[in-house]
């Protein structure tokens, strides 16, 4: 196994609604030094959370004491773009962040996602703006359930749209190169067959 | 594996079809895709290496990868072996025993070829037609220029490609960007891409591979059209194609690492084949007539927040997005974009920092000054690059104009090395990204082309480069 399965979760989930928040914001420069995964939460929207002066910004999410550590975030429209750095997701996950519900995410971002067992939800426009409608003013209590497909707050209840093959994964928590393993007999005869028809191609 | 989208196939499916280990859904839109090569870098890679470690697995084939130290190093004229500091120390010293241990070649920040990932793999020939190329980079995306599928993956891919040589994969939808006409003067392949990605916003192509195609796009080089292709997923596109011919052929031949003899000429005639099918579906196209496009700059925080040179800054009313760019980088609705005066220019990147890049800035620059108050430098894409334009002169035009002549690197592009921006500073940019903070924390960058940076540092000010009678 190589992450917790998502079945159900409840959580206080907070807005974070600007469109396009790249993954430089999410994990800026300074917290990609490392070789490892560890200390990512305290990089986590380092540049939002505190001002040029190192001091807190209060009225960044992350820093209200209403929500302290959201475990859903509802975020704005390409979350995730720019570059590939995963510190971006795991430090989401380190951060207690457990999915993020929004209208559309950046490619490599919803991958790194699903891999890490973080939900990565797309759900409707319409759905998006009644949850945002409710979290504005202050946090909401949240459930996830990924086996019914369903998003409820006390005055939402949205079905959401996933992927079987995603929904699968982050259900089982399976470790996917082991599961693709299982397959090695097909990937070399892949290759033989491959490199048979292309045989410049083989390194 | 047929895709089962009926006889007409675009470029993309084929590539596709032709690496499809296992269908894994029943549907063929997600399969077990072959991956023919990668690069590593020193920062995304670490964390697999340590999970194939843990996990005691082994690469599946490791000559099929190269390594190259390009984020974290100096791009000091006299740098040495050393890191400028211990934490981009640690990364590299750690990629270098990975390499080492798990059989991968390595071009460390000393070797004759290092240089930026995606300059490299195409200077040594490893970037061909018809390849399936994943690499722990969000801009590889550029060597669909040569007609192979290259996309970003995380370090979990990494991970996935390393132990079994193979990806999870969704398949995308089709787009074709078709570019009719001819680029008036003084306009380039950035000028394209930056008018796509205003055109379609920043998330326009999310889902989709992009086929660019039309009269614009045959008549580029192949290093134009890699800027193309590397800036496409700055529109959200997950792969960049163009169809290969002549000129990609002509680019291959004789390189360190492609095929010669008998295999030259298979891989030819199969390189030939590698196109969309008469009638083939594409989701959705878009047209661009190349001769309305102007030179292009960003005045925002997101590379669709862009504008032609000639343009003013455009209204924030009611735009939540616009009025919180606008604020970042200090600047006004209504004013000239001709009107906001620099501190910085920066020529470098994987997107324009190749050896035709640094040609058409030096024509701009020569017998001209950079303005008193701005600090210019030139980071080359690769050491290859550096001794090509060294051979040619080109150092000692940007070097009299006022640049700093630097070593090769990723640089202040996401300045993860000692090369940044001060809080405040405005940049013009060769680059491909101008988020919050990307070249130093407060920084303002503005992206356009090598010849735009160029101009832009002669005046001190964000500058219409047909101004300048060279053209490019």
């Amino acid at each position: 196994m190589s992450f917790e399965p998502f079945i159900v979760r409840k959580g206080l989930a907070a807005a974070l609604p600007a469109a396009n928040v790249d993954t430089d914001v999410i994990m800026p420069k300074q917290f990609l030094k490392g070789i490892d995964r560890v200390g990512l939460d305290r990089g986590l929207f380092h540049g939002l959370r505190y001002d040029s002066a190192g001091a807190s910004v209060s009225d960044f999410v992350f820093n209200d004491p209403r929500w302290r550590a959201p475990r859903f975030l509802v975020v704005g429209p390409n979350f995730g773009c720019g570059s590939s750095r995963e510190h971006a997701v795991w430090g989401l996950m380190q951060a207690g962040v457990s999915a993020l519900i929004g209208t559309s995410f950046a490619g490599i971002f919803f991958d790194n996602c699903a891999r890490n067992g973080l939900l990565a939800i797309c759900a409707a426009p319409e759905q998006v703006k009644a949850i945002l409608a409710c979290a504005a003013d202050g946090p909401i209590s949240m459930t996830i359930d990924l086996q019914a497909q369903t998003i409820v707050t006390r005055d939402v209840r949205a079905h959401f749209d996933i992927e079987p093959s995603r929904k699968q994964a982050l259900m089982s928590g399976l470790d996917a190169v082991g599961v693709t393993l299982e397959h090695c007999d097909a990937i070399a005869a892949f290759e033989a067959q491959h490199f048979a028809q292309h045989p410049w191609i083989k390194p | 594996m047929d895709s089962g989208r009926g006889t007409g196939r675009t470029l993309y499916d084929k590539l596709v079809d032709a690496h499809v280990v296992r269908d894994l859904d029943g549907l063929c839109e997600e399969v077990l895709l072959y991956v023919d090569r990668s690069v590593l870098n020193e920062y995304t890679s670490p964390q697999a290496f340590t999970r194939l470690r843990a996990a005691n697995r082994s690469v599946w084939r490791p000559r099929a990868t190269l390594g190259v130290v390009d984020h974290v190093n100096s791009t000091a004229a006299d740098r040495g072996a050393l890191m400028p500091d211990d934490a981009g120390q640690t990364q590299t010293d750690y990629f270098a025993r990975n390499s080492a241990d798990f059989g991968i070649e390595m071009f460390d920040v000393l070797h004759p070829m290092q240089g930026i990932e995606h300059v490299v793999m195409p200077e040594m020939g490893l970037v061909q037609p018809g390849m399936v190329i994943a690499a722990g980079d969000s801009h590889t995306t550029t060597y669909g220029a040569f007609g192979a599928l290259g996309f970003g993956i995380g370090t979990s891919d990494i991970e996935h490609y390393l132990a079994t040589q193979t990806l999870v994969y969704r398949r995308l939808k089709n787009m074709r960007v078709r570019v009719d006409g001819r680029l008036g003067f003084g306009v380039v392949s950035k000028d394209i891409i930056m008018a796509l990605i205003r055109e379609i916003g920043a998330s326009g192509a999310t889902g989709y591979a992009i086929e660019f195609a039309g009269e614009a796009i045959s008549a580029l080089s192949v290093e134009a059209r890699m800027t193309i292709c590397n800036m496409a997923v700055e529109c959200g596109a997950r792969g960049a194609l163009i169809a290969p011919d002549d000129k990609v052929f002509a680019a291959i031949e004789g390189k360190p690492r492609a095929p010669y003899g008998v295999l030259w000429d298979q891989a030819i005639a199969y390189w030939r084949t590698l196109r969309s099918d008469e009638g083939a579906h594409f989701d959705r196209e878009v047209v661009l007539d190349a001769s309305e496009i102007e030179p292009m700059v960003t005045w925002g925080t997101s590379p669709d927040q862009a504008a032609p040179i000639s343009a003013t800054i455009p209204s924030s009313a009611g735009q939540a997005d616009t009025a919180r760019a606008l604020a970042y980088m200090d600047l006004k609705s209504g004013a000239a974009l001709t009107d906001i005066a620099i501190q910085r220019a920066f020529i470098g990147s994987c997107t324009n920092a190749r050896i035709e890049d640094l040609r058409q800035a030096a024509a701009v620059l020569r017998g001209r000054r950079v303005a008193v108050g701005v600090r210019a430098m030139v980071a080359p894409g690769s050491s290859a690059v550096r001794r090509q334009a060294e051979a040619e002169g080109l150092d000692q035009v940007f070097i009299t104009a006022g640049f700093e002549w630097r070593q090769s690197g990723c640089s202040m592009c996401l300045a993860m090395n000692d090369d940044v921006l001060a809080p405040g500073e405005r940049c013009a940019s060769s680059t491909n990204r101008n988020f919050e903070g990307r070249q130093g924390a407060g920084g303002r960058t503005h992206l356009m082309s090598p010849a735009m940076v160029a101009a832009a540092a002669v005046m001190g000010r964000l500058t219409d480069v047909r101004k300048f009678s060279e053209g490019v």
